[in-house]
C-alpha cells in the first residue's frame, strides 16, 4: 500500500523551498529610481517581508508559489491514481487507498488550486495594474485572505494526519456517507469552510476595488477584459460561497449534533444536500472559468495585434455566463431522482448557458480572423486553450442532454469531460498567464524554446490523458473505482501513458521557469508589444506601480 | 511594509460598498438555511405547526420588539454622530448594547427551558416526538443559534465603535465604520424579522 | 469617480416613526396568527416580514438616501436569493 502522507512532506519540502529559491533569484534591477517590488526594503526581513506584506503584488506571488506547491501535490496524487488504472485489479494500492487519493486529489485540486488559482495569483497581481490603482481597495484583508487560504489548506490537509483514515467521500462531501464515515471528514470539512471565507473576502476586495479605484478616465467600459471576468468571479465568490459554508456548517452539525437535516433516518433529505451543494459547486465551475477566458482576452489580441472583437458582447456574455451559471446547478443531479420539471429546467437552463461561453469562442476566433499572427508561447497555449475547451464544452453539452446523462453519469466520460474544461480550461489558460506576464512579474526572460517544448508535450499528453477516458465512458467504466473489467484495459494504458508525458511536459515547464526567474536574460518592459496598462510601467514594477496614477483617454 | 505602502486614503463610498457586500454574503448565509427551512416545511407541514406551539410567542414578540428598537436606537446614533452630539451617540450606542445583550439573556432563558424540557437535537424525548419535530427543533436551535452568535459579534463591534467614538476617532468627519457597524446590526434584525414569524407564529 | 455627496441626515422623528410603524406591524402579525386562517396565515406572516424588512432597508439602512446602485444591488441579490429558491422548489413542489 502506497503511503501519501509522503508526499505531503515532500509538498512542505517544496513550499518552504520555494519561498527560499524566491529570495535568492529576486536581485533585479529596476529601471526606475524608485525600487521595485521585489527590492523593496520595508519594515520586515527575510521572508516576513513576504508573508507580512500587504503589496498587491508580493501577495500574488505568496498565493503564486502555495498553489504551485499544491498543484505538485494534486498532479502527484493524479498519476498514483493513473499508475493504479494502468492494469485491472490491485495495483499499487487497495481500493480504500484509491478512495482517500481521489477524495485529497479532489479536495486539493478544486479547493486549493483551480477556485482561488487565477484570481489569487494573477488578480491580485495585475487587477490595480490593469486598472490603474496603486493597491486593492484592503490591502490588509488581501494578506489576511491569503493567511486564511494557509490555515484552511493546513486545517484540510490535517484530516491526513490525524489518528483514523483519512477522507473518503471524494470532495463533494455527499450525504449521508460524509456523516456516517467514520474517517477524518470533519477538519475536511472546516477546512473548506475556512476556504471558502478567503475566497469572499479576495472576492469582496475586487469589487470595491473596480468600483472605487479605477484611474481618472477609465470609465467601466474601457476596462480590460481580465478586470471585468473578475468582475463577474467576484460576484458569483459573494454570492455562491456563503451557500457552501452554510451546508458545510450542517453536515457538521449533523455529525456533532445528529441534527437530522440531512438524515433520512431522522427524516432528513440527503438529496436537498445535493441541492445545497451544487449551489455552490456549479458557479464554482464559473469561477474558475471566467477568468481564465480573461487571461485568453487579453493574449489573443495582444499576439493578432487587434483589439478584441467585439468589446461589448465579451463583457455582457462574461456577465451573462455569471448570472445563468448561477441556476444550472441540478445538471450534477440528473440521477438523483429529481421531478421532472426540474430535470426540464435544468437541462434547459443548462443548454442556455453554452450560449454565452459560444460567443466568447466566436469573438476571440474574429480577433484572430486577418490579424498578423505572432506565434509565441503564451499564444500556443491559448490557441490551445480555445481547441480543449470547445472538446470540453461541448461533452459538457452531451451531458446536459437528459437521457445521455442517465447512460454517462458518474462514468469516465464525466471525469474527462471535466478535465477538459477544469485543467483544461483553467490550466491552459493559467500556463499562457504565466508565459504572458512572466516578464512583467520577474523582470526576465524565460527560454522560448524550452518553454515551447513543454508546451508540446504538455499537450500531447494532455489529449492523450484524456481522450480515452471519453471513449472509457461511453463503453460503461465507471469513476472513482481502483478496478475495471478487462476489455477496458488498452484504453486504460494509453491514457496513464498519457499522464506520464503530460508530467513531464509539466516538469518542463516548472523547471525552465524556475531557472529563467533566476538567470533568465533581463526583459524589456513591453516584450510583446502589449496595449494594456501593464505593459507601459517597468519591469519588474516599482512598489506602488506608477509613479503618477495615469489618466485614460 | 504594511502601514508605508497603504495609503491613509479615505473613502466613505468604497467602505460602505464593501459593508453592503459583506451584508450580501451573509443573507446568502442565511438563504441557504431559508431553503433548507422552506424545503423541511413543505414535507413536513403539520408537524412544524404542532412543534411550533411548543414556542413562546411572547417571548418571541419582546425579543423582536428589542431588536427593532436597538436598530432605531444605533440609526439615530449615526445621525447624532453627523450633527457633532458625542455624548448622545455615546448614550444611543450603549442603549443599543444594552437592548442586544437583553436579547441574548432572554434567548438564554428561552433555550435553557427548552433544553430542560429534553427538547434538544440528539435527546430522546425529542425523537420520540417525530420526524418533523426533529427537524423543526433542529433548525430552531441551528438558526437561532447562528443568529445569536452574529449577536455576539455585533456586540464585540457596538463595543468597539463605543470606543472610538470616546476617543475621537471616529467624529462628525470619518463615521463610515459607524455606519457600517449599523448596516451589520440592521441586518441582524431583518434576519430576525423572519425567523420571528417562521419559528414562533406559524403555527 | 463620482464625488461622494452629502450624507443626509436623516431626523429622529422619521426613525421613531418607521419604529413606531415596525412595533404595530410585528403587533399585527402575532394578532393575524391566532386566527386560523389556514394555509394563508404563512403567506399573510411572511408577507408582513417582507414589509418590515423593506421599511428597515429603506430607512435604517438608508437606501432611500443612499446612491440608487445599493437599492438596485439589494434588489439584485434578492432576486438570485428567490430565484434559487423557487428552482429548488421545481423538485419538489412539481
Amino acid at each position: 500500500m502506497i503511503s501519501y502522507e509522503f508526499i505531503h512532506k515532500f509538498s512542505d519540502v517544496i513550499f518552504v523551498g520555494l519561498f527560499f529559491v524566491n529570495n535568492k533569484l529576486l536581485k533585479t534591477m529596476s529601471n526606475s529610481s524608485l525600487p521595485n517590488y521585489l527590492e523593496y526594503k520595508g519594515k520586515y526581513k527575510g521572508i516576513f517581508a513576504w508573508i507580512f506584506s500587504t503589496d498587491h503584488k508580493r501577495i500574488g506571488l505568496l498565493y503564486l508559489y502555495s498553489i504551485m506547491g499544491f498543484f505538485i501535490v494534486g498532479a502527484i496524487l493524479g498519476l498514483l491514481m493513473k499508475f493504479e488504472l494502468i492494469a485491472p485489479g490491485k495495483t499499487i494500492m487497495e481500493a480504500k487507498s484509491y478512495n482517500a487519493v481521489f477524495t485529497l486529489h479532489g479536495i486539493t485540486m478544486i479547493f486549493l488550486i483551480v477556485v482561488p488559482g487565477i484570481p489569487a495569483i494573477f488578480g491580485n497581481f495585475f487587477l490595480p495594474i490593469l486598472i490603474g490603482a496603486k493597491d486593492v481597495f484592503y490591502p490588509k484583508l488581501n494578506l489576511l485572505s491569503w493567511w486564511l487560504y494557509i490555515i484552511g489548506a493546513a486545517v484540510a490537509i490535517s484530516s491526513q494526519f490525524m489518528n483514523g483514515a483519512s477522507p473518503d467521500t471524494g470532495w463533494t462531501f455527499y450525504a449521508p456517507y460524509s456523516f456516517r464515515t467514520q474517517s477524518n471528514v470533519l477538519p475536511a470539512l472546516i477546512g473548506a469552510f475556512i476556504l471558502g471565507f478567503s475566497s469572499i473576502l479576495t472576492g469582496l476586495n475586487f469589487i470595491v476595488t473596480m468600483h472605487r479605484m479605477r484611474a481618472p478616465g477609465m470609465k467601466w467600459l474601457k476596462m480590460p477584459i481580465f478586470p471585468w471576468t473578475l468582475y463577474g468571479t467576484a460576484w458569483i465568490q459573494l454570492l455562491a460561497t456563503p451557500v457552501v459554508g452554510i451546508t458545510l456548517l450542517m453536515v457538521v452539525a449533523e455529525r456533532v449534533l445528529n441534527i437530522g437535516f440531512f438524515d433520512p433516518a431522522l427524516g432528513g433529505d440527503p438529496v436537498l444536500y445535493q441541492h445545497l451543494f451544487w449551489i455552490y459547486s456549479h458557479p464554482a465551475v464559473y469561477i474558475m472559468i471566467l477568468p481564465a477566458m480573461g487571461i485568453i482576452s487579453e493574449v489573443i489580441p495582444t499576439f493578432a495585434r487587434k483589439a478584441i472583437f467585439g468589446y461589448k458582447a465579451v463583457v455582457i456574455s462574461t456577465l451573462l455566463i455569471a448570472f445563468v451559471g448561477y441556476f444550472v446547478w441540478g445538471h450534477h443531479m440528473f440521477t438523483a431522482g429529481m421531478s421532472g420539471t426540474s430535470l426540464f429546467a435544468f437541462s434547459f437552463l443548462t443548454f442556455l448557458v453554452a450560449i454565452p461561453s459560444a460567443i466568447k469562442i466566436f469573438n476571440w476566433m474574429a480577433t484572430l480572423y486577418k490579424g498578423s499572427i505572432l506565434l509565441r508561447t503564451p499564444m500556443y497555449w491559448a490557441v490551445s486553450f480555445l481547441f480543449v475547451f470547445m472538446i470540453g464544452g461541448l461533452s459538457g453539452m452531451v451531458l446536459g442532454a437528459l437521457s445521455i446523462n442517465v447512460h454517462l453519469h458518474d462514468t469516465a466520460f464525466v471525469v474527462s469531460h471535466f478535465h477538459f474544461i477544469v485543467f483544461g480550461g483553467v490550466g491552459f489558460a493559467f500556463f499562457a498567464g504565466i508565459h504572458y506576464w512572466f516578464p512583467k512579474i520577474y523582470g526576465k526572460m524565460y527560454d522560448a524554446a524550452w518553454a515551447d517544448t513543454g508546451w508540446i508535450v504538455f499537450f500531447f499528453g494532455f489529449l492523450l490523458l484524456y481522450t480515452p477516458m471519453f471513449y472509457l465512458g461511453i463503453a460503461g467504466m465507471p469513476r472513482r473505482y481502483y478496478d475495471y473489467v478487462p476489455e477496458f484495459h488498452f484504453a486504460n494504458i494509453l491514457s496513464s501513458f498519457g499522464a506520464f508525458i503530460m508530467i513531464a511536459g509539466l516538469a518542463i515547464i516548472i523547471i525552465n521557469l524556475f531557472r529563467s526567474a533566476k538567470r533568465g536574460k533581463k526583459a524589456e518592459s513591453n516584450p510583446w508589444a502589449g496595449k494594456t496598462l501593464e505593459w507601459t510601467i517597468g519591469s519588474p514594477p516599482i512598489v506602488e506601480n506608477f509613479e503618477e496614477i495615469p489618466e485614460i483617454k | 511594509m504594511t502601514e508605508n505602502n497603504t495609503h491613509d486614503h479615505y473613502d466613505h463610498e468604497g467602505s460602505k460598498l464593501g459593508m453592503w457586500l459583506f451584508i450580501f454574503t451573509e443573507l446568502l448565509f442565511f438563504g441557504g438555511l431559508f431553503i433548507v427551512y422552506a424545503v423541511m416545511r413543505y414535507k413536513n407541514g403539520t408537524a412544524f405547526g404542532l412543534a411550533a406551539e411548543e414556542l413562546d410567542v411572547s417571548i418571541g414578540a419582546i425579543n423582536t420588539v428589542i431588536l427593532l428598537v436597538s436598530s432605531a436606537t444605533i440609526a439615530m446614533s449615526i445621525s447624532s454622530i453627523q450633527l457633532k452630539k458625542t455624548k448622545l451617540t455615546l448614550i444611543l450606542l450603549a442603549t443599543t448594547l444594552i437592548l442586544a445583550i437583553v436579547f441574548l439573556v432572554n434567548k438564554y432563558f428561552e433555550w435553557g427551558a427548552k433544553i430542560e424540557h429534553g427538547l434538544y437535537p440528539g435527546s430522546e424525548s425529542l425523537e420520540q416526538l417525530g420526524h418533523g419535530e426533529v427537524l423543526f427543533f433542529g433548525l430552531y436551535y441551528f438558526m437561532t443559534g447562528l443568529h445569536a452568535l452574529h449577536i455576539i459579534i455585533g456586540i464585540i463591534f457596538i463595543a468597539v465603535m463605543m470606543v472610538k467614538v470616546k476617543n475621537g476617532k471616529l467624529n462628525v468627519n470619518r463615521f463610515v465604520q459607524l455606519e457600517n457597524a449599523g448596516l451589520y446590526w440592521h441586518l441582524v434584525d431583518v434576519i430576525w424579522i423572519f425567523l420571528f414569524p417562521l419559528f414562533y407564529l406559524i403555527a | 469617480m463620482e464625488e461622494t455627496k452629502e450624507h443626509k441626515i436623516v431626523s429622529f422623528k422619521t426613525y421613531i416613526i418607521i419604529l413606531f410603524l415596525l412595533i404595530s406591524h410585528t403587533a399585527l402579525s402575532v394578532f393575524v396568527t391566532q386566527i386560523d386562517l389556514g394555509n394563508l396565515s404563512v403567506i399573510v406572516a411572511l408577507s408582513i416580514a417582507a414589509l418590515k424588512s423593506l421599511l428597515v432597508f429603506s430607512f435604517f439602512m438608508h437606501l432611500l438616501y443612499d446612491k440608487r446602485m445599493y437599492a438596485f444591488m439589494v434588489a439584485g441579490v434578492l432576486m438570485v436569493m428567490t430565484l434559487v429558491l423557487i428552482i429548488t422548489f421545481l423538485d419538489y413542489g412539481f
